[in-house]
């Protein structure tokens, strides 16, 4: 069992994957959000990359990537980033989620290495179906790194095909959809989730579109620990400005870390 | 004259044309993928489809589109003789509707009442709104707000035929971003929403299906040639921004290798610059908007903007079966820079009396450029893609800025 199935089978009401998009609104503070979500106990971390054309991503993600990139982040940085947090004592599973592009120019293989040389533990490629992913997933295979795929509700009779060559877990989209805020969630999802479930031979993950305490608790009936991205990426994007000021910073960083205590109060 | 859509094509069945190609999209547009396939599959085996485009085809755009022999032209040039195959004269002023026409009664086929399409120069938007109204559906165009500054008269056109224009403020507010929100409205909406892709680009099965509804361009063309001339023409020239005329007009051509095939990309400011669209020159392999093609990328793999002074041409990435035919050296890839395109213009204008659409004038640039080199036997046919009463603006901007 790797240690993202571990992460994600201890015993616990509420198992919480916060995403950040590594390098909003600074590395530095980057650092500091893992070390603080370490310190909380969260399940697994996303740590996302941040990418000029992301396709599944909404407006709140895509303008916290558009940040990063104006500050010149990349891949490469990116896992400089993880290797450092490692360094310096996070030692909750980190899981990389980056559009495929960057992870073509590095090379696969490359890639796999260094990432797993970086500390990250698994890697979520929202636009590399399973259909294009064997080449992702034997060099993942090589280095030890988890191949994380997503499943969504339009998926039907291709959840059983994904979730059977699934590492580390499955992650479920909640809906039709990019990521980001959404104020209510069909009745459906609760049985799209459950059949995930039983045909998976790993944990299972829902997100998209969760952002409230109450969302958490609901779905952590039916999945094994749920994904808050949008959320919390709007919540450093509001703050990033006292972030980044010495005064504020401390009290900014408080905020954050009671928003993701309410989030995994079970 | 009959337009028949022929099944014949080099793509396999994960769609790839080579290393090119394929499906790098959300997982959740998957089975929409494959439910389109089949659909499409079973459109083109369908004969009633075939007649029901062919008579939309005829009836209302206007096909066959004539051949043009260029005479003042070739006369001016002094070299080979230059044809043009005239899409400018479709209905909507461009090849566009070919496409548009196929996909919509494909979209109908299967139930679907809402489209939605990106746009660069708008007339793939004015084409899909066209369809749109003339089969009573919904129609939604993402077009990116430096191209709403651009090409106001058609916004208004598509506004006026009853789409909605979705001005997109991401990135660089162009084609690429409006085409990254159209895939994103559609992961959201893909349950009642047929988006209509305006290039051979985009997953599998679009490159394929638009080059199946583009090929009447080149299958008209030769036909007419053969009459016209007896024989085949030695060159053919067509513009690439996507690459939809280009390959319509190729596809008919690839299996006759006396005839050399040659693409034209925009070069902008020149190709040393940094500021053009020439992703076969100087872009590398990589993934965008769903397919695995030449691509204008940094280092670390983020796309970086294209320029043009064709709207329709300013796109950092192209349709992955010309990705195909540069690395297998069936065709020659070349560019043509903005002055070029804006001289070719004029020359059009003043020796054919035919006003060309910006990205069909790089292709009159390339093609005189040619012409010049070959003995006056030689023929040289040229796909003009559209007209350029769109452009009229942003040429007199140009003529302005050069007194």
């Amino acid at each position: 069992m790797t240690v993202i199935e571990q992460a994600l089978r201890k015993p616990s009401e509420v198992r919480l994957i916060p995403f950040l998009v590594a390098g909003d609104p600074d590395p530095e503070t980057t650092l500091d959000l893992l070390r603080l979500l370490d310190e909380e106990g969260v399940a697994v971390v996303e740590l996302g990359v941040p990418y000029s054309d992301p396709l599944a991503d909404g407006p709140v993600i895509q303008e916290a990537a558009t940040r990063a990139l104006s500050h010149g982040m990349n891949l490469s940085r990116v896992l400089a980033l993880a290797k450092t947090a490692r360094e310096q004592g996070v030692r909750v599973p980190l899981v990389l989620f980056s559009y495929v592009n960057p992870l073509i120019q590095m090379g696969f293989d490359r890639f796999a290495k260094t990432a797993r040389e970086a500390g990250i533990d698994g890697v979520i490629v929202p636009d590399l179906p399973v259909e294009e992913n064997e080449a992702l997933r034997t060099a993942c295979a090589d280095h030890g790194l988890d191949a994380i795929p997503l499943v969504a509700p339009t998926s039907r009779e291709r959840v059983r095909m994904i979730a059977g060559q699934a590492q580390g877990f499955v992650y479920c989209v909640s809906s039709l959809g990019t990521t980001g805020v959404r104020d209510g969630f069909s009745r459906d999802v609760d049985a799209f989730l459950e059949e995930v479930r039983r045909v998976s031979p790993v944990p299972t993950a829902i997100g998209f579109g969760i952002s409230r305490p109450e969302h958490v608790r609901r779905f952590s009936r039916h999945a094994d620990a749920v994904v808050v991205g949008s959320a919390l990426v709007r919540l450093i994007g509001e703050r990033r400005e006292a972030l980044q000021n010495p005064a504020k910073r401390e009290q900014a960083l408080a905020e954050i870390r009671a928003f993701v205590r309410e989030l995994k109060t079970e | 004259m009959k337009t028949q859509l022929p099944l014949e094509t080099q793509v396999d069945q994960n769609g790839r044309y080579g290393r090119f190609g394929g499906r790098f999209v959300p997982e959740t547009l998957m089975y929409a993928l494959n439910e389109l396939e089949s659909a499409f599959r079973e459109a083109i085996a369908d004969p009633a489809f075939h007649e029901e485009l062919r008579t939309l085809l005829e009836e209302y755009s206007g096909r066959p589109t004539p051949l043009t022999y260029a005479q003042r032209l070739t006369e001016y040039v002094g070299g080979a003789r230059l044809f043009l195959k005239r899409e400018d004269l479709n209905h909507t002023g461009a090849h566009k509707i070919n496409n548009t026409l196929g996909q919509a009664l494909l979209a109908k086929r299967m139930g679907k009442k809402k489209l939605i399409a990106e746009t660069g120069a708008g007339q793939h938007g004015v084409a899909s709104a066209t369809v749109a109204a003339l089969l009573g559906m919904e129609c939604k165009v993402f077009m990116g707000e430096e191209d709403v500054r651009r090409q106001q008269l058609n916004v208004f056109r598509m506004e006026l035929l009853g789409a909605e224009v979705v001005p997109v403020r991401s990135g660089t507010r162009t084609l690429k971003d409006a085409t990254s929100e159209a895939i994103r409205h559609w992961v959201t909406h893909v349950e009642d929403t047929f988006y209509m892709i305006g290039s051979v680009v985009g997953p599998h099965p679009y490159p394929e299906m638009v080059r199946t509804f583009q090929r009447v361009i080149g299958d008209e063309a030769r036909a007419q040639f053969l009459y016209r001339e007896h024989r085949l023409p030695d060159h053919v020239v067509a513009c690439v921004g996507g690459g939809s005329n280009a390959i319509g007009m190729f596809a008919a051509f690839l299996a006759d290798r006396d005839v050399q095939l040659h693409g034209v990309e925009a070069a902008g400011h020149g190709l040393s610059t940094g500021r053009h669209a020439a992703t076969l020159s100087k872009g590398k392999p990589g993934v965008l908007h769903g397919s695995f093609s030449y691509l204008l990328q940094d280092e670390h793999g983020q796309v970086i903007p294209a320029h043009s002074i064709s709207a329709g041409l300013d796109y950092p990435g192209v349709g992955p079966e010309h990705a195909h035919l540069k690395e297998s050296g069936r065709v020659r890839y070349t560019s043509v820079t903005d002055e070029e395109a804006l001289d070719a213009v004029r020359l059009l204008c003043r020796t054919e009396g035919i006003l060309p659409a910006l990205e069909s004038a790089h292709a009159v640039a390339e093609a005189v450029r040619l012409a010049r080199t070959l003995p006056r036997e030689q023929t040289v046919l040229i796909c003009l893609s559209g007209r350029g009463d769109k452009d009229v603006e942003t040429i007199r901007a140009e003529e302005a800025k050069r007194r």
